[in-house]
């Protein structure tokens, strides 16, 4: 990396600032926001509501959607179609500003994973941050070549059945992926389904739990 | 008045993206310059991101295509199965009409 970097090390250039280790990036941060306000590009105000915006989603708002889209054909069929509205209907709004959305579905035959291998574009606006592995290099390097190899350190075999289909987000549309039902979920709430779904699952590097290991962990 | 550059592609075209490296943002990765791939969906017409990043209008637009390629077209020796597929989205500067 940078020699920025470098200096973010034990070499003494922080001076009395120890306790501060998050250090260079988020220095480097709070120059850009001071850059961007200086220079009428933006207001406070815009970066706190945003900053609040994708705090206030979580991995649970988008559990929400996929139960509903496995209880409700209809709704599914909306949510391929037209995830925004969709996604209004469960009272999620989406701010203008933020990126178009798509939804993936998994299914018997075919299963979507995401990654954005230039940054770390992700569904934000919908379910939050993304977690750490998702922006690391190896992730990102690693996924586009052997999407297979990486599910099985997530514990996750594919059938070689199933076609894989990797997303690499580079632009202005942000995917959600739609986990396929598990087997053995007939006659569980929308509410326990929803319990079986994880963020790795809505970005496709595993399938939503099992309810029996759901039940196991409970 | 925005403008932006007439559509060029739809779904089902063979296309190949550029090779270039400019010294500047761009979106498009490596991987996939020089690679041919299936045009599988048309998003419309985007601000120019190369034109965004240093503080241009992002005119004119681009028409953004989410493209898919083999992913036995993008690595030799790839592990998976023949028909698995990467989709990545791609602005319609760095495409060509494909052989």
């Amino acid at each position: 990396m940078s020699s920025a970097d470098q200096h973010n090390g034990h070499d003494g250039h922080d001076g009395h600032n120890h306790g501060n280790h998050a250090g260079y990036y988020s220095r480097r941060a709070e120059a850009i926001q001071a850059l961007l306000i200086e220079k009428g590009i933006c207001t406070l105000d815009d970066i706190l509501r945003m900053a609040d915006q994708i705090d206030s989603r979580t991995p649970e708002d988008g559990a929400r959607i996929v139960a509903r889209a496995w209880v409700d054909p209809e709704y599914k069929q909306r949510l391929l179609a037209d995830p925004v509205s969709a996604i209004q209907e469960l009272g999620y709004n989406l701010p203008e500003t933020a990126p178009r959305l798509r939804v993936l579905e998994n299914t018997e035959n075919v299963h979507h994973l995401g990654v954005c291998t230039l940054c770390s574009c992700f569904p934000r606006a919908v379910i939050g941050r993304p977690p750490d592995w998702y922006k690391g290099l190896a992730y990102r390097s690693r996924v586009v070549v052997d999407p297979r190899g990486v599910m099985r350190e997530f514990n996750t075999e594919l059938d070689e059945s199933v076609e894989v289909r990797v997303m690499d987000s580079s632009a202005d549309m942000r995917y959600l992926v739609l986990p396929k039902r598990p087997d053995g979920s007939e006659g569980m709430s929308e509410e326990e389904l929803a319990s079986l779904v994880t963020l790795e699952s809505m970005i496709g590097v595993t399938h939503a739990k099992s309810p029996s290991a759901a039940a196991r962990q409970a | 008045m925005a403008s932006s550059e007439p559509v060029k592609f739809r779904p089902g075209d063979r296309v190949t993206v550029r090779v270039e490296n400019p010294p500047t943002h761009y979106r498009t990765p490596l991987y996939v310059q020089g690679k041919t791939g299936l045009v599988n969906s048309f998003w419309g017409v985007f601000p120019n991101p190369e034109s965004l990043a240093y503080g241009g209008a992002g005119t004119p637009k681009q028409p953004l295509y989410r493209v898919e390629f083999a992913q036995k077209d993008l690595w030799d020796n790839y592990k998976g199965r023949g028909t698995d597929k990467l989709m990545i989205d791609i602005y319609q500067h760095w495409l060509e009409t494909a052989d």
